[in-house]
């Protein structure tokens, strides 16, 4: 995880003991950093949106919403292809490719979206939204400080599924990204010994280690060398 | 097949690579593979990629211990693919036995893994270097010039390729491209777990029959990595044996 990610991660959890929830505060300091006027963070499955966690203001609330009734949108086509979709100027580009999506973000004044894909290779589990009222592309070091906020902003979601679950661990008391390619093979055979999906496996897996105390790089290799087995977790 | 027949088929596969459906990812990996073929040695490759904030991050490998090499030297701070992306220089041909003084963690470690010398290609772009292209070798045979010129071209294709994808993208800024393939490598490892669990074989063998079906179908890795995860792509589909033999 890069040094800007976590300094992400540290603000909004200091953000959080002032009673700010971490989504609201990721997506106010994302709408803060760039030159955005709105942010919005929604869940996505892979049937499609699932939900708003957090935005900024009343419009970016609205169009979150809109790509979660009409199922079509930018944040719908990142996540479905896992590339950013950046589209600075919408009512030139956006009309055709999602017409009625297009004619509600107009109306409701914004003029440029930015959807970022968050993802653990096969594991979709949302997309972080940037809206603007003015059209117009987001220089490239915005576009490597978007990507930083879309990294910090996956974090986030992985942690709330476990706390959700009821699987207790501190935030950022695990690395996401391991670069270990143990702890991703780990998740696929976890998953089949399991019988649950991709995004599950991965959260067994943490829960095992927060309980064992066992930094995840040594439960994924003892996974992959088949000296632990998931097939008759009790918490699965 | 004569060799220089079987290079010229390597250039057109990996130029095919550029025209139809790319990426990243399936690209670095093939290339990898073709190299270690090509120098006509028993190696193992690895291509490690810059992020542009200071990190070098491997990103295709021909096998687990160039990988495991690759993190090893990116822990130490020491090693050939360091030094060349440092200088931008050809690291070749260095025996492991005697460069103790250069690399004294990297070169043990080498050498625990069975290796007797390495090599380093930059991937270059005008005056930055964006990556290397790393070769482990076993036995005392050296590289000999003309495999050394094929490994450059390799890694030469490899910054093309790159190139190619940023200028077929609207606006893409290297880091993007570096995230969505290090997304797509997950893929991958987490296809190779699936696959592994459901038949009942291990990461590396379940590993040879993705390459193996991507290769007999003429999809990208990471659509078949896609099919295992989502069960479109049965076991028993891939535990064909493949149809033919030979160098592909």
């Amino acid at each position: 995880m890069s040094t800007r990610v976590a300094e992400i991660l540290s603000a909004i959890l200091a953000d959080s003991r002032s009673g700010i929830g971490l989504p609201a505060s990721l997506v106010g300091m994302c709408a803060r950093a760039l030159p955005v006027s709105g942010v919005g963070l929604a869940l996505m499955t892979d049937d499609g949106p699932a939900g708003t966690v957090a935005a900024t203001d009343g419009s970016a609330l609205e169009l979150e919403e809109l790509q979660f009734s009409l199922g079509e949108g930018p944040c719908v086509d990142a996540s479905q292809s896992g590339r950013p979709v950046l589209q600075p100027d919408l009512g030139r580009t956006g009309r055709e490719r999602w017409p009625v999506f297009a004619a509600g973000a107009e109306a409701a004044g914004l003029a440029a979206v930015f959807a970022f894909p968050l993802r653990v290779g096969a594991i979709r589990l949302g997309v972080l939204d940037l809206y603007r009222t003015t059209a117009g592309p987001l220089p490239d070091d915005d576009l490597a400080d978007a990507l930083c906020f879309a990294d910090a902003a996956t974090a986030l979601l992985l942690h709330l599924q476990a706390r959700d679950a009821g699987v207790g661990f501190p935030f950022g008391s695990l690395p996401v990204f391991d670069d270990r390619a143990e702890v991703h093979q780990a998740t696929g055979v976890v998953s089949v010994q399991a019988a649950v999906s991709l995004q599950d496996a991965l959260l067994l897996l943490r829960a095992r280690a927060y309980a064992d105390q066992r930094p995840i790089g040594t439960i994924a290799h003892d996974v992959v060398s088949g000296v632990v087995d998931f097939s008759d977790d009790p918490d699965s | 097949m004569g060799r220089e027949q079987r290079l010229a088929q390597v250039f057109v596969e990996l130029a095919d690579t550029l025209v139809e459906e790319f990426d990243v990812v399936d690209f670095l990996q093939t290339l990898t593979e073709r190299c270690v073929e090509l120098v006509d040695t028993d190696a193992a490759a690895g291509l490690m990629l810059h992020d542009q904030r200071g990190t070098l991050h491997p990103v295709a490998y021909t096998d687990e211990s160039a990988r495991l090499l690759e993190l090893f030297e990116l822990q130490k701070g020491e090693g050939p693919c360091l030094d060349c992306f440092a200088t931008g220089r050809v690291i070749a041909n260095i025996d492991l036995t005697a460069a103790s003084n250069r690399w004294p963690v990297f070169t043990r470690a080498a050498r625990d893994l069975g290796f007797t010398r390495c090599h380093a290609l930059p991937l270059r772009l005008r005056r930055q270097v964006i990556g290397a292209l790393n070769l482990f070798s076993i036995g005392t045979e050296r590289l000999s010039e003309d495999h050394l010129a094929v490994a450059q071209g390799l890694a030469d294709i490899a910054t093309i390729g790159l190139l190619h994808e940023r200028a077929a993208r609207d606006q893409v800024v290297v880091s993007e491209q570096l995230q969505n393939a290090l997304h797509s490598r997950i893929l991958i490892e987490q296809a190779k777990g699936v696959l592994s669990a459901r038949a009942g074989t291990n990461v590396e063998g379940a590993f040879r029959l993705m390459r193996a079906h991507a290769r007999r179908t003429g999809s990208l890795l990471t659509t078949v990595a896609e099919g295992i995860v989502s069960g479109a792509i049965g076991t028993g589909q891939l535990q064909d044996a493949p149809r033919t033999g030979g160098a592909g």
